[in-house]
């Protein structure tokens, strides 16, 4: 049965207020769109989890949607700071930290989605993290008896994976950068797949192999092209660099970002919306060239 | 100072990469001395060959022709923690002699005054790295006694604990590159500045440094770029991201 409905719908029925959802990818198809929702539904109270919370946490934390962060890594990458953030931990003190290291964070989702209660990991010593982090314990290895560190599961309310092709029942087929979509998607309790394109069932059975998410644990699908927009999805559009440096300007003044806010989210009633803004022209200069991969012989 | 770090990568060295200087390096080592080095991105990306620099660690440029595109979890995991990571090469806001490095917060870490990125995967690369690269300009607010937090290992922590106390398996920072001169680490992990740049006296190092600045009984002058390398690096950085 299909479960595709729109990202209005989607994010309407299964992200509540004071849910933790976590919206993965790394540089690499992280899904705006769906933080843009979050945005206009006005959603409140989240517990936001992502590595790099990257500028769509920005915008959330700068539009009042966050109420705690899981994170290891909080800058615009090769650019800056992320200033909604700054605010809301150095001036207003308005955000409730959790923090990791990218290894530390990434061990909780590989415990999440491994049904184990924790993970372990040769890590932290002689750094400052345990001491503001009480999530960070450690056990004897019962074969060595070396210390090793843990951290426990985590599993979401709601998991966010974008990907390049999925079918109906939410099969989804990434490549490239994945980022820790797969292990995240198997640690929440509820999984949307956006898709830059929709497929049919036949075109995933041809290549098992890139299958990053099976259907059965997915809950809905939405087809959203040129989600990800300003991050990237390799082989059809390039991450938007210039959006990127330009959001410098705009983040550190809280009035201007307020403004991006109304233009470019609450302003525009979906993605469709947002990419008539942005213009054919941009999105023409962003568009991937073609670079294909010979493919394989699954044949017996 | 990029030059000199380029210079301590050997030609089929596996490199830990991370954003900003250390990717201008790397990539100008590949370009040079050292073809053969394996780059590695915490993005999951193995034997990068990025046809254009790229601007942050997750650049599409680094996924095309590479050697193997993996998941985060197995690049930490198979490729780090397993001990498979010759050279890793950090920076950071603040630095103490024996190369602790903080990248999280200026002032305390509940009211900060300043808060930076935090970790990402600095904190297990200077666990686990056999080589560690510190590289960083120099000054009296960066260049401090103590790190105002320590997000990732140096040769000892400030209760004295040495690496194998921690159980730190990575070798631990071998040099710290600067733009006034070079320091090694001697055996009991403190900082020994070894090399000055051109036309800088010990004088001007001790006036960028926290700490009493230790010297080796011979200083070398750091190597200077000819034009040949700085064409290179301008090439290799058209738009003047790093430069």
């Amino acid at each position: 049965m299909s479960k595709v409905v729109s990202m209005r719908e989607a994010i309407a029925e299964l992200v509540h207020d004071g849910d933790s959802v976590c919206l993965d990818g790394f540089t690499h198809l992280i899904c705006f769109a769906a933080g843009h929702e979050l945005i206009r539904q006005k959603k409140r109270r989240l517990t936001a989890i992502r590595l790099t919370p990257d500028l769509v946490f920005d915008q959330l934390i700068a539009a009042g949607c966050v109420e705690r962060l899981v994170f290891s890594w909080g800058g615009n990458p090769g650019v800056g700071s992320l200033h909604a953030f700054r605010r809301a931990v150095e001036r207003d003190r308005s955000l409730t930290l959790e923090e990791y290291s990218h290894f530390g964070l990434l061990a909780r989702f590989l415990a999440g989605s491994s049904g184990l209660p924790f993970w372990p990991l040769k890590n932290f010593g002689g750094t400052s993290l345990p001491e503001v982090n009480p999530a960070l314990r450690s056990v004897v290895c019962p074969y060595t008896g070396e210390a090793l560190a843990t951290v426990p599961a985590i599993n979401p309310d709601v998991a966010i994976v974008h990907c390049q092709r999925a079918d109906e029942e939410g099969n989804a087929q990434a490549w490239g950068l994945y980022g820790a979509q797969k292990e995240v998607a198997f640690a929440s309790k509820r999984v949307v797949v956006v898709t830059e394109e929709l497929v049919s069932t036949d075109v995933i059975r041809a290549d098992p192999n890139r299958t990053l998410v099976p259907g059965f644990i997915v809950s809905r699908v939405v087809h959203e092209p040129w989600g990800c927009h300003p991050s990237y999805v390799q082989g059809h559009y390039d991450r938007d660099n210039d959006f990127y440096v330009a959001w410098e300007d705009v983040s550190r003044d809280e009035a201007r970002l307020a403004r991006w806010l109304d233009e470019w989210v609450y302003g525009v009633p979906d993605r469709a919306g947002y990419l008539q803004k942005l213009g054919a022209a941009r999105q023409a200069q962003l568009t991937a060239k073609p670079r294909r991969s010979a493919g394989v012989d699954y044949g017996f | 100072m990029v030059y000199r770090a380029a210079r301590e990568l050997r030609d089929g060295d596996v490199v830990f990469v991370g954003i900003g200087l250390p990717n201008l390096a790397c990539n100008l080592a590949r370009a040079t001395h050292a073809p053969s080095l394996c780059l590695i991105y915490e993005s999951g990306a193995v034997g990068a060959v990025p046809q254009r620099l790229p601007v942050s660690i997750g650049d599409p440029a680094l996924v095309t022709d590479s050697l193997a595109v993996v998941s985060q979890a197995d690049i930490f995991q198979c490729y780090l923690q397993r001990g498979l990571i010759g050279v890793g090469f950090l920076g950071g806001a603040q630095v103490d002699r024996f190369g602790n490095l903080n990248t999280t917060v200026v002032g305390d870490w509940a009211a900060p005054k300043i808060r930076l990125p935090g970790s990402g995967g600095a904190c297990e690369i200077a666990v686990h790295a056999q080589r560690l690269l510190l590289i960083m300009r120099m000054s009296k607010r960066a260049f401090v006694e103590t790190c105002d937090f320590v997000t990732s290992p140096g040769h000892r922590a400030a209760n004295g604990k040495t690496r194998r106390e921690l159980g730190l398996p990575g070798g631990g920072p071998t040099r710290l590159i600067t733009d006034l001169g070079v320091f090694d680490f001697d055996a009991t992990g403190e900082a020994v500045l070894t090399e000055l740049a051109q036309g800088v006296t010990v004088e001007q190092v001790q006036a960028a440094c926290g700490w009493t600045v230790r010297c080796a009984a011979q200083l070398e002058p750091m190597p200077t770029v000819d034009e040949a390398v700085a064409a290179r690096l301008r090439a290799l950085d058209p738009q003047r991201l790093y430069l």
